[in-house]
């Protein structure tokens, strides 16, 4: 079962590398992971993807919780949530390929966000399936290259992930 | 007025202002502007071992028998990773150390700089917090987080990497201890949700065939006497795990003995036929479930624990309460003894007597006091059991034991009634080798009077022996047991009965020193005991007035060819145990 973590973070040298560390220590799986401050530069906030039953899940939570620099840790994937992931992708474009590339970035609600005389530089963002469903459209000898955030998530509504 | 300081002198004036007593250390490079700091003071004491991994150990057998925080002070580089596993060691048995290690100047880490590590990456996994000390003036600050972290919730070693700038003697600071920290995330539990501990008492009180399982966290919270008086309120069996020996008296009839892996036949058979089982600060460790899928049947699980994250981890608890075993059990024997006012039948007695009917069989039919477990050797030796129940003769019981790893680890576990917490002292979650010797000398430092044994094997033994040139500085008059098999004998043991006798690598007959005279040319006195017959007359001049003041090494040795047992069969259930050697091979019961 796929599940997607909240966490805040003390906005620390090493304190990231405490949350990874855990993970590979105890045997756990990381699919994404996506870091950033928040508005809040004391804070940092991970979303982190990862698959496991629900007891797994039970554990890791609790074991980021020990971390000492773990603010708050939040599964969004109990509720409802909002989840996004950005992609820059290079597609070569020659030819006849240009407008198809162009058409269906359009499709996909991409944008070119850089241009050279073979190749487009397509910006994406969407759930990650949508990202899949993007690349699989492509011409797969097309792909030039590919960068993904990983997944950002936010719960819906009126539910805040705050201190 | 505010008192201007180094970096290093607030680093020792910090430690002074936690009420630290000893510092367990050796000196380095990275560590001298502190070392300086020590040497202009008094209210410090520092002990020079002779390698960095018995300073951790001495810290950590202080603080097991104190509850008050050990401190080791390492230098960089090969000082901070030997003492590495003492850490690790600290850090499975959940016991509150500080340890300070050394550093390359900030301006070169990074750069491989001569005796340079990564002390916070590499001690990652074994630590409940570390600290990179950046600037001089979060000291203070740094060392006050670092203790309290230390010591409150599930206790655990803290590592604080000095790096050397910041001990400069030339750069002056203000110093101030602060009065209290201030961390935003780290909140430990402080009592039990009521809710939960009225669940709790319901189930303790319709349990038919109940067992108090307690372990680590009794001792470790302070919750003997609570505990004590809960299961004395109820009189239900209580059975401790290798870290909770000590968290009820030892030689009382309800006490059951360790269960486990080389736990008793009683308490191993009481945890499977068990209708309810309250684990209080264990956790649920294999070396005690065997497999859990397997794991007591018919049993509802109440699990008290300070660390939620040590609950439903390996079996799924039915009543999870987190909170501090003192404070809970204490409620929960308030709420009982309620209960049991309220109505005098509150308990089914007539359950319960038939259940200790049961366990009285156990213990009839295979109980430590077997008359099996009292013969001579095979060959007309001495046996590890009878020298243990000699040392606890000797000792009236009242001695504090640390123990190595292996057989002669289980032997003492077994053999030597603890009826105080803290007096127990051995690494059951790592199971370090070499442990034994070290944190002897840590707890003699704390209890100067008392009276500190060490049961330890000649393997453990020579993995940490050169600190009997420390306890000869101190002038420690600690008592060292060597159950001497000349072998491995935990490995010897596992090689005979699940490797057809294949003794790979683990005897080294022929290449033993002379114990006897290795520990005389420290300044030491030293025995050394063939005979069961000469046992007692030893013993008690080890223990008496004569060898006070010294440390005496005794030297036993025991027969070879013994085992352990019960030893737990691998795969199967608690019930599922070896009992015996019958004609010179292990007799697997699984007809129980």
């Amino acid at each position: 079962m796929r599940r997607l973590l909240a966490i805040l973070l003390e906005n620390e040298a090493g304190a990231l590398s405490r949350v990874i560390g855990l993970f590979a220590q105890r045997n756990y799986n990381i699919e994404t992971l996506n870091v950033a401050p928040t508005e809040d530069e004391t804070l940092s906030r991970v979303t982190l993807s990862t698959t496991g039953d629900e007891s797994r899940i039970e554990q890791i939570t609790k074991h980021l919780n020990r971390l000492i620099e773990v603010v708050k840790v939040v599964d969004l994937t109990d509720g409802d949530h909002l989840e996004r992931e950005l992609m820059l992708i290079k597609v070569r474009a020659v030819g006849d390929m240009r407008e198809e590339v162009k058409r269906c970035c359009d499709i996909f609600r991409g944008q070119v966000i850089d241009v050279t005389s073979d190749a487009y530089t397509i910006q994406l963002t969407g759930t990650s399936e949508k990202l899949d469903a993007f690349i699989r459209a492509l011409d797969e000898t097309a792909v030039l290259e590919v960068v993904r955030s990983g997944v950002s998530g936010i719960g819906r509504a009126d539910k805040i992930l705050s201190l | 007025m505010t008192e201007r300081l180094s970096g290093g002198e607030m680093l020792i004036r910090a430690l002074q202002d936690e009420g630290v007593e000893y510092v367990f250390g050796y000196p380095g490079g990275a560590v001298l502007h502190i070392y300086d700091a020590i040497f202009k003071q008094q209210r410090i004491e520092h002990i020079l071992v002779r390698h960095e991994q018995a300073a951790t150990h001495m810290a950590d057998g202080y603080a097991r028998s104190t509850g008050k925080p050990g401190v080791v002070l390492v230098t960089s580089g090969p000082g901070a990773t030997n003492a590495v596993t003492g850490i690790a060691t600290a850090y499975m048995d959940s016991t509150p150390i500080v340890v300070i290690s050394g550093q390359v100047a900030n301006e070169f880490i990074g750069s491989d700089a001569f005796q340079e590590t990564d002390m916070v990456g590499v001690s990652r996994p074994v630590v409940k917090h570390s600290y990179l000390v950046r600037s001089a003036a979060e000291i203070p600050r740094i060392v006050k987080e670092a203790f309290y972290i230390a010591c409150s919730g599930r206790p655990g070693p803290v590592v604080i990497d000095v790096p050397k700038d910041t001990t400069d003697p030339n750069v002056f600071f203000d110093y101030e201890y602060p009065e209290t920290v201030s961390l935003r995330s780290y909140a430990p539990s402080t009592r039990g949700h009521s809710g939960q501990i009225r669940k709790a008492v319901a189930a303790l009180l319709a349990a038919k065939r109940p067992v108090l399982y307690t372990g680590g966290g009794v001792i470790q919270g302070d919750a003997a006497s609570e505990l004590t008086r809960l299961a004395t309120r109820l009189g239900f069996p209580v059975t401790n795990t290798l870290m909770g020996l000590g968290g009820f008296p030892g030689d009382q009839e309800q006490f059951l003995g360790m269960l486990g892996m080389h736990g008793t036949f009683e308490a191993n058979m009481a945890m499977h036929h068990a209708d309810l089982i309250f684990a209080v600060g264990a956790r649920f460790d294999d070396r005690v479930t065997n497999n859990p899928a397997k794991f007591a049947p018919d049993a509802t699980i109440i699990h008290l624990d300070v660390d939620p994250a040590s609950i439903s981890k390996i079996i799924n608890a039915d009543i999870p309460i987190v909170g501090p075993a003192c404070s809970v059990l204490a409620e929960i024997d308030r709420v009982v003894e309620a209960k049991m006012a309220e109505d005098p039948d509150a308990l089914d007695a007539r359950a319960l007597a038939d259940w200790w009917r049961r366990i009285r069989g156990w213990r009839e039919e295979h109980g430590l006091d077997h008359d099996q477990r009292h013969r001579k050797g095979l060959n007309g030796s001495l046996l590890p059991q009878q020298v243990v129940q000699a040392v606890y003769r000797a000792s009236n019981g009242q001695a504090f034991v640390t123990s190595d790893v292996g057989q002669h680890q289980m032997f003492a576990a077994q053999y030597y009634k603890f009826d105080a917490p803290r007096r127990w002292i051995n690494s059951g979650g790592l199971g370090t080798m070499g442990f034994g010797l070290p944190a002897a000398m840590g707890v003699q430092f704390a209890h100067p009077d008392g009276t500190v044994a060490c049961i330890t094997g000649e393997g453990s033994f020579m993995m940490n022996m050169q600190e009997l040139s420390t306890c000869m500085q101190y002038a420690l008059p600690i008592k060292i047991i060597n159950l001497n098999n000349q072998a491995l004998g935990m490995v010897k043991q596992w090689q005979d009965m699940q490797y057809g006798g294949r003794h790979s690598h683990s005897t080294y007959r022929d290449a033993l020193p002379d114990f006897k005279a290795l520990t005389e040319s420290f300044g030491h006195v030293a025995y050394r005991i063939d005979e069961l017959d000469e046992l007692d007359d030893v013993m008690a001049d080890v223990f008496g007035a004569k060898h006070k003041n010294d440390l005496v090494f005794v030297d036993a040795h025991i027969d070879a060819e013994e085992h352990v047992y019960p030893m737990a069969i691998k795969g199967g259930a608690m019930n599922d145990m070896v009992l015996e050697r019958v004609d010179g091979r292990d007799d697997i019961r699984d007809d129980l």
